[in-house]
């Protein structure tokens, strides 16, 4: 006897594992906190100078008007105050951002480039292996705080030259700032690489003649996206704290340029009588660094298949 | 094991020359380097006489070599010497600072112990206090203690040293005047009241790198408690009765310092290089202040022979966290 009156099963959507991720990332509280506070960060330095619409690096033509507008507190027409020299430290901050986050952005993507190419290389080709891991090694053996104040040292001024002072300065950091921090992501890629490489559906791929660069551009790169993904979200906390220390220890961009480390290195002579051009750069600096770390985190977790769906 | 430390001993040499020659190069090839920047008018033939002066005339092969010779055979010699009072150097040349002309080991051995006693008594605070927030987050996981501890540690581990730095200058020493912001380098500790204003003056670089270690630590103590937590000899260890004070700190904290020591070890020479930055904040006169000063004035053999010293730490605490590690668990074997 057959039951034909049962209900019609409900079927689920199907659902794509994105979207799986974003729903077990909204899980993560901190993470979502972060995020939305990254955002208005994200929106303070880059939609906020086209609202306000000081030049950051305008000083007062005229002397006098200079010198009476010097070291002003909070108003409404400088709401953050004006520096030793009366440019707008508002404008200074958004401007000063944008340029913190471009480099640790682009720093974040030189390194995770390096660090996947040398990890896939390192993972897939076994008779590279022994010599890139040692390479990883070798790097992650290298002091690099000192190495990186040496480099910036000695480069910036032949940097400058042929690039232009912003441009050169741009480009060095974050060649240096990339090239001394992949070592992490090679190692976590070349781990992920060898355990994928044994895996049924590369053997059938292999069997079928695939060459191997399409086997790494098919199947291995898309399967070790999730770890990358982490590894580049803690990659920029990691470069902005670099490039912050650069500009702290005055080997950073020069003070037309301003980053948040070079507005907190310019405001620390001044910490007695005006500190709170020490303040709002650190919490501007502390704030990314923690927001990213956040969602570093929520990322880990909700990237975790064995987390995911419970 | 005996084979085991060898063999990682064998492995530091090349590792350490392939450093030693990045670093050489690097700083010897860039554009900025005081070679390049004898200025035109000077006449060729003194210009000859200065780069012979400096020993830059020479290839940069037999420089590299030279400088190693110096740097790994006649300056030991001379720390013997000054130890024992031997006479094994012979008058054979240092490596000399372009910029003081004193030998650069004498320079680092006048600054190292302002830098051991600051970064060693952080290091030290800063895993006391990580330790036990470690352990008890992890025991009592998701507790309001829990959740603290894990936003502290994040924060600490997230807010640069510099900005902490300034901030505990702005409220214990401009506000409150508590402490000095300026480390005194000469202060010699003769009695009860200069030994206060040393421990004054300690205070705030101390704090500001024990929060920053103590984060970092913490953080991976939980991590190793919490897993072992979930073996199965800790449910053995309760379903004998053991009381859980036996239990968390005798069967569980002994497994799970294993990698937090390593951790620990392996951490110890990035403390070095984070104690630049903290130098600097507080005017301590530390051979990283030692090695940013030599390279604003590009005094390449300071810069080449500190920035050498830190890889050999690093590569030399990397060799003990390995042994540790085997010493530590007996399941790893190396054979």
């Amino acid at each position: 006897m057959t039951d034909t009156s049962a209900a019609p099963i409900k079927l689920e959507k199907p659902r794509s594992q994105w979207r799986d991720v974003w729903v077990q990332f909204r899980q993560h509280k901190g993470a979502m906190v972060a995020l939305v506070l990254l955002c208005v960060m994200a929106a303070f330095v880059l939609i906020g100078p086209l609202i306000w619409r000081i030049d950051p690096n305008f000083i007062d033509p005229d002397p006098v008007k200079m010198i009476r507008l010097r070291n002003k507190g909070p108003s409404w027409d400088h709401p953050m105050g004006t520096d030793q020299i009366g440019r707008d430290i508002l404008a200074r901050m958004m401007f000063g951002g944008r340029i913190s986050l471009a480099v640790a952005t682009v720093a974040m993507l030189v390194a995770i480039f390096i660090g996947t190419t040398v990890g896939v290389l390192a993972g897939y080709f076994r008779r590279i292996d022994g010599l890139l891991m040692r390479l990883t090694d070798m790097f992650l053996a290298l002091p690099l705080l000192p190495l990186l104040l040496v480099m910036m040292f000695l480069f910036r001024d032949a940097a400058a030259k042929v690039l232009g002072p912003s441009m050169g300065t741009f480009l060095l950091i974050v060649l240096a700032i990339g090239v001394t921090s992949w070592m992490h992501s090679a190692r976590i890629v070349r781990g992920e690489v060898l355990a994928l490489k044994e895996r049924e559906y590369v053997l059938a791929a292999r069997s079928i003649g695939t060459p191997a660069r399409r086997i790494i551009l098919r199947h291995i790169l898309p399967n070790v996206l999730s770890p990358v993904l982490v590894a580049a979200t803690l990659g920029i906390a990691a470069a902005i704290i670099t490039e912050s220390v650069l500009s702290f220890l005055g080997l950073g961009f020069p003070p037309d340029f301003p980053t948040w480390g070079r507005l907190l290195y310019d405001g620390v002579d001044a910490i007695r009588t005006y500190p709170e051009r020490v303040v709002w750069p650190g919490i501007a600096i502390s704030l990314t660094v923690l927001c990213v770390n956040y969602i570093g985190d929520g990322l880990r977790d909700a990237l975790d298949p064995r987390i995911r769906g419970r | 094991m005996l084979t085991f430390i060898l063999r990682r001993l064998m492995l530091a040499i090349p590792t350490l020359l392939l450093i030693s020659l990045v670093i050489f190069l690097l700083v010897d090839f860039a554009p900025g380097s005081p070679m390049s920047e004898i200025p035109l008018t000077v006449p060729p033939e003194v210009r000859q006489k200065m780069m012979a002066a400096m020993g830059a005339d020479k290839p940069v092969m037999v420089r590299y070599v030279l400088w190693l010779r110096q740097f790994f055979i006649v300056e030991p010699q001379y720390a013997i010497d000054a130890l024992f009072g031997t006479d094994f150097a012979q008058g054979a040349q240092r490596i000399i600072s372009w910029q003081s002309k004193v030998p650069v080991f004498q320079i680092i051995g006048e600054r190292l112990p302002q830098t051991l006693t600051v970064v060693g008594t952080a290091y030290l605070i800063g895993i006391l206090i990580a330790l036990p927030i470690g352990i008890y987050s992890a025991y009592r996981q998701y507790s309001w203690f829990d959740i603290g501890g894990t936003f502290f540690s994040t924060v600490g581990f997230s807010v640069p040293t510099f900005f902490t730095g300034n901030i505990l200058i702005l409220i214990f020493a401009v506000k409150l005047g508590w402490f000095p912001t300026i480390y005194d380098t000469n202060l010699r500790i003769t009695d009860w009241e200069s030994l206060v204003k040393m421990l004054k003056q300690m205070a705030l670089p101390v704090t500001v790198l024990a929060l920053f270690n103590a984060a970092e630590i913490s953080r991976y103590t939980r991590a190793s408690v919490l897993e072992n937590l979930g073996q199965d000899y800790v449910r053995t260890a309760r379903a004998k009765g053991m009381p859980e004070r036996v239990v968390l700190l005798k069967h569980v904290l002994r497994n799970s310092l294993i990698p937090v020591v390593t951790v620990i070890a392996l951490g110890l020479p990035t403390v070095f290089g984070g104690a630049i930055v903290t130098e600097q904040i507080f005017k301590i006169n530390g051979i990283g202040a030692a090695l940013i000063g030599a390279i604003h004035v590009s005094d390449l053999p300071t810069v080449q022979t500190i920035t050498f010293i830190f890889a050999v730490l690093i590569v030399a605490f990397n060799l003990i966290a390995d042994i540790l590690y085997g010493i530590l668990d007996p399941r790893i074997r190396y054979d």
